[in-house]
């Protein structure tokens, strides 16, 4: 094989393009500012990708398979603010208060996946009307107010275990798990095969069904493990946490090279697309650029990142 | 080895309506092993109909389908799969995101643990020898099985989708315009692949637009028109114009 044809090979989930970006940006960012490679902005970094990241690695997924996830934002609010309720104001143990905020995730993506599946309600407008009763929901559980003060234990979450947040390292390991499994398991193959040929997958056996049900499940799930990691971090729940979230998430996909039409993509480049988001905000935070402006930003890139990508899909649907 | 006479699969009486349309007006049809009946018929004839019932998508309204003499009902696809009856089709037939093996054994995986379930961890080694073995045994040459199916030229692509389908070792073969979309160069593969299925004592339902190609291939063809059996030849009693003209009809 020469070595163009390893190339292509290699890059044939599309990993290169987010790697460069990455690359590039952190020599940009550093001949910027002094203060980027710091140990202490390092952290920072890898604190903040980590929520972003969780949720892409469920944007991904389900982008993967052709679909699109709006509601991770508000199922992330809904997560986070049903385990600090819990907490805080039920007085329940933090391991079942946990459980109950992923399990309120895992039931809202279950939903959106039932709609998608099921009811054959276009992703878009599912996870839309999910977005605002997740939202909804997370106001009136909290009467609109913030969730703060939380055990010292729970808090330790966002510590360090050495160097690295333990936040990083829990999202580092869902991201190896989840890698493994779109590679190696059949969920995986099927992924790949629902997003490519849907009708093709269907007639050969695939129970497409159940593939979109798991996608949009996971995806509420890890919606949910970021709220409850924000919960640490912050150490309060905002009804209004998460907002605008779902475009970082389905950004960090598309520059990872997730293809919205699915099928091409994988977790390795979400990641580095998810720290080309935050490192790009990082750098603009540093040289003292406003909020305002960081949101018109993230949305240009998005949507430079969708065009050229986009130029490079083979598998057009 | 005396050839088997006995038709392997029988269709007798066949009738279907889809609403006040009579699709297909008591035909008989019938296959041997290792005999390619070539089925040719003007658009609206029924032959995708028939061959329909043959694998299984939907049941006819009247007759009745024999396999080695024994009467089957076939509820679904899957059914006829299991009576050996197997069918490539013109269109969804890969999955242009995954590779070659992943295609031949898409929706039946081998597994390194975790057998039939959606968690198993996928035998990726034992799919690759298969799938070599499989296209070696057809004498197929895809060169890179780690090429994306969407990456292969047409021939190659339909090669694959009839391997796909040989996997389970059926007994009868339906191919739905396999050459369709095909340069004259890639539809020769096709036609190859055909032959040689021949050898393997697989009866062959081909259905094709390209008469020349029928003729090249079938032993055997029959003609379709408006939903009844106009004619069924030996391939040798049989010239392209009297085909022709079976097909449209009048004299």
């Amino acid at each position: 094989m020469d070595f163009r044809a390893w190339l292509r090979r290699v890059n044939r989930n599309r990993v290169l393009f987010p790697i460069a970006a990455l690359a590039l940006l952190v020599v940009v960012a550093s001949s910027l500012s002094p203060h980027f490679l710091t140990p202490m902005n390092i952290k920072n970094v890898l604190s903040q990708v980590s929520i972003i990241a969780i949720l892409a690695a469920g944007e991904a997924c389900v982008i993967l398979t052709g679909g699109i996830d709006l509601s991770v934002g508000a199922v992330l609010a809904i997560g986070g603010s049903i385990t600090a309720v819990l907490m805080k104001w039920a007085g329940v143990a933090i391991p079942w208060a946990i459980l109950g905020g992923l399990t309120a995730g895992a039931l809202a993506g279950a939903l959106n996946g039932l709609m998608v599946a099921w009811v054959r309600i276009p992703s878009f407008i599912a996870t839309l009307a999910m977005m605002a009763v997740a939202r909804g929901g997370t106001l009136v559980l909290t009467n609109g107010r913030p969730v703060s003060g939380f055990l010292k234990s729970f808090r330790a979450l966002a510590g360090y275990a050495g160097p690295l947040p333990i936040l990083f390292l829990v999202t580092f390991g869902v991201y190896v798990l989840w890698q493994v499994s779109l590679s190696h398991t059949r969920f995986g193959r099927y992924v790949y095969a629902v997003g490519g040929n849907e009708t093709g997958a269907r007639f050969v056996g695939v129970n497409v069904r159940r593939v979109k049900l798991l996608v949009f499940t996971l995806a509420g799930l890890c919606a949910a493990l970021g709220g409850i990691m924000l919960d640490a971090r912050l150490n309060a729940a905002y009804p209004t946490a998460g907002e605008g979230y779902e475009l970082d998430a389905i950004a960090a996909a598309v520059l990872g090279g997730v293809s919205l039409s699915g099928g091409v993509g994988s977790l390795v480049g979400t990641f580095f697309g998810a720290l080309v988001m935050t490192v790009l905000g990082n750098i603009l935070n540093l040289l003292k650029v406003g909020a305002f402006y960081q949101y018109i930003a993230k949305g240009l890139i998005l949507a430079v990142a969708a065009v050229s990508l986009s130029r490079g899909v083979r598998f057009a649907k | 080895m005396a050839p088997d006479v006995r038709p392997w699969v029988k269709m007798r009486g066949i009738h279907k309506w889809f609403g006040g349309v009579h699709a297909l007006r008591g035909v008989d049809f019938s296959v041997r092993r290792g005999e390619v009946v070539g089925l040719i018929g003007d658009n609206g004839a029924g032959k995708s109909t028939l061959i329909k019932i043959l694998s299984g998508v939907f049941p006819p309204d009247k007759g009745e389908i024999l396999i080695e003499g024994r009467r089957v009902r076939f509820r679904s696809p899957k059914d006829a799969k299991e009576h050996g009856i197997e069918t490539v089709y013109q269109e969804l037939a890969l999955v242009d995101n995954l590779d070659v093996p992943a295609n031949i054994f898409l929706g039946r995986e081998p597994a390194l643990v975790g057998g039939g379930s959606l968690l198993a961890l996928l035998h990726k080694g034992r799919m690759v020898r298969e799938a070599r073995a499989l296209l070696a045994r057809l004498k197929v040459n895809i060169g890179d099985l780690g090429a994306l199916a969407g990456e292969l030229s047409g021939g190659q692509r339909q090669t694959v989708a009839i391997a796909r389908a040989l996997y389970t070792e059926p007994k009868l073969l339906i191919m739905d315009e396999p050459t369709a979309a095909l340069a004259v160069q890639e539809a020769r593969k096709v036609l190859d692949l055909v032959r040689n299925l021949k050898e393997r004592d697989i009866g062959v339902v081909f259905i094709s637009h390209t008469l020349q190609e029928v003729f090249a291939v079938a032993d055997r063809i029959v003609i379709l028109r408006k939903g009844e059996k106009v004619g069924d030849f030996p391939v040798e009693e049989l010239t392209v114009d009297d085909a022709v003209k079976l097909m449209v009809g009048g004299d």
